[in-house]
């Protein structure tokens, strides 16, 4: 039998996390409770975080939005301003789970759990989201590529928790993009996954490409020397064709019961191609002309 | 550990051990085994259960986690003796074969008609996508839905 606690302040967690120094935080529970009963972690005293209020918040501030870190990936999917600013994380949370793991996973539990395959994560490493990191006398701020370190490995202390996640709001005019190669449409970890964020002149000249691959590597990968190569060049399907060869030149994927190594250097080849399709329906549809 | 929560309306106080999965609590100590479970890992559906109006995952959540909520159940779901139009619907278009994962559905079912009173087809199969079917009877449940749907509605 282990002590479950699920206090209701920061101040109330600090106290038990002090009186219980081995307690695993619990977020939304659906990798951390599956874990414990496979004997993956030993059981130990779990201190939930869920009915603490202050992190259930989502908001806009003048240069950034903040995620408190138990917001479910139900909230962010209804959250407009997620869906309006934030379109790159929006689509990763439409097909992140099912619709009882999106009432239940929190983002903060996605990045913390830092899984390779965490639909979070690209598109947060695209967006450069800062992390704020708490404990019971200080807090400090990580950009999320410094954070992860390893599958599952993060640089969270055992008496810090994840407190809020600001995402600097992108420029204007900067389209997102999301795809996720999956066995099957729910509930899949995926196979490959690409978080694209574009900043794009009147004239369709990139100003600004940053793509992050997830299952690809131990963690998401961004190549900016190649991204770099984008800068001024007009959107088109041979400039993406190209970028996807150079980037899974670079790509170290691992062969697994899902997939091997060979066809996800092909996705990883084909899947910037799918932008070109993806941005000119959208802006047809937006334009009242689609088809 | 004492736990106070409603569950299908009516209030219960539970002295049970606080890390008990929900699943194992409604179906082993109050009698409720409506809730099925099958994978235990939060990929089937088959113990969703509606905590607040919100369909969750009962093999994932511990027992301390419901102080203070309310629970509903597929055993919650009728009026009396009159089923509620989603179970209605299922016996109607011939949604259940083994009926292993109906509860299941039905959970699903309510908290998604809350949320899109007049879905499409598409929209159905999206927010089914976390129950499983093992006899794969998924058009007879999907035909169930949008009749339910309908209904609820009053548009029949």
């Amino acid at each position: 039998m282990s002590q479950v606690f699920l206090p209701h302040t920061l101040d109330e967690l600090w106290t038990k996390k002090q009186e219980n120094p081995a307690a695993l935080i619990m977020a939304g529970g659906t990798d951390l409770l599956v874990k414990i009963r496979d004997r993956k972690l030993p059981p130990a005293v779990i201190l939930g975080l869920e009915n603490i209020a202050e992190l259930r918040q989502i908001e806009q501030q003048d240069e950034e939005i903040c995620i408190g870190s138990m917001v479910t990936h139900q909230q962010l999917l209804d959250s407009p301003i997620i869906q309006t600013q934030l379109p790159v994380l929006h689509q990763a949370v439409a097909v992140l789970g099912s619709p009882p793991i999106r009432h239940m996973g929190t983002i903060g539990g996605n990045i913390c759990t830092a899984s390779p395959a965490g639909d979070t994560l690209p598109p947060l490493y695209v967006l450069n989201a800062g992390l704020e990191l708490k404990n019971a006398a200080a807090s400090r701020l990580l950009l999320i590529k410094d954070f992860i370190r390893g599958p599952g490995q993060t640089l969270l202390s055992s008496n810090e928790i994840l407190y809020k996640i600001r995402i600097p709001i992108p420029a204007p005019h900067s389209p997102g993009f999301y795809f996720k190669v999956g066995q099957r449409k729910a509930l899949a970890i995926s196979i490959i996954s690409m978080a694209c964020l574009l900043q794009l002149a009147e004239d369709n000249r990139i100003l600004d490409g940053r793509f992050a691959w997830g299952s690809t590597g131990p963690t998401v990968m961004r190549f900016p020397e190649v991204e770099n190569t984008l800068i001024g060049e007009k959107l088109s399907p041979i400039v993406l064709g190209k970028l996807g060869q150079s980037m899974a030149a670079l790509v170290s994927p691992i062969s697994d019961i899902r997939a091997s190594a060979e066809y996800r250097r092909l996705l990883v080849s084909k899947l910037p191609l799918k932008i070109w399709q993806s941005h000119f329906s959208s802006l047809s549809a937006a334009s009242g002309h689609g088809d | 550990m004492k736990i106070a929560f409603k569950l299908n309306g009516i209030r219960q106080e539970v002295d049970c051990l606080p890390d008990r999965r929900v699943v194992d609590l409604l179906r082993e100590e109050l009698g409720y085994t409506g809730t099925k479970e099958a994978c235990g890992s939060g990929e089937c559906g088959a113990c969703t259960i509606l905590v607040d109006g919100v369909s969750k995952l009962s093999c994932l959540m511990l027992a301390a986690q419901l102080q203070g909520r309310s629970i509903t159940t597929s055993e919650g779901m009728s009026l009396g003796k009159k089923l509620h139009p989603i179970q209605q619907a299922f016996v109607d278009k011939g949604a259940v074969q083994c009926g292993f994962c109906s509860p299941g559905m039905l959970m699903a079912t309510v908290d998604f008609l809350q949320r899109n009173p007049a879905p499409d087809r598409q929209q159905i199969r999206a927010a089914l996508s976390g129950n499983l079917c093992r006899c794969t009877g998924y058009q007879k449940i999907i035909d169930a839905v949008e009749r339910a749907a309908a209904e609820m509605r009053d548009e029949l």
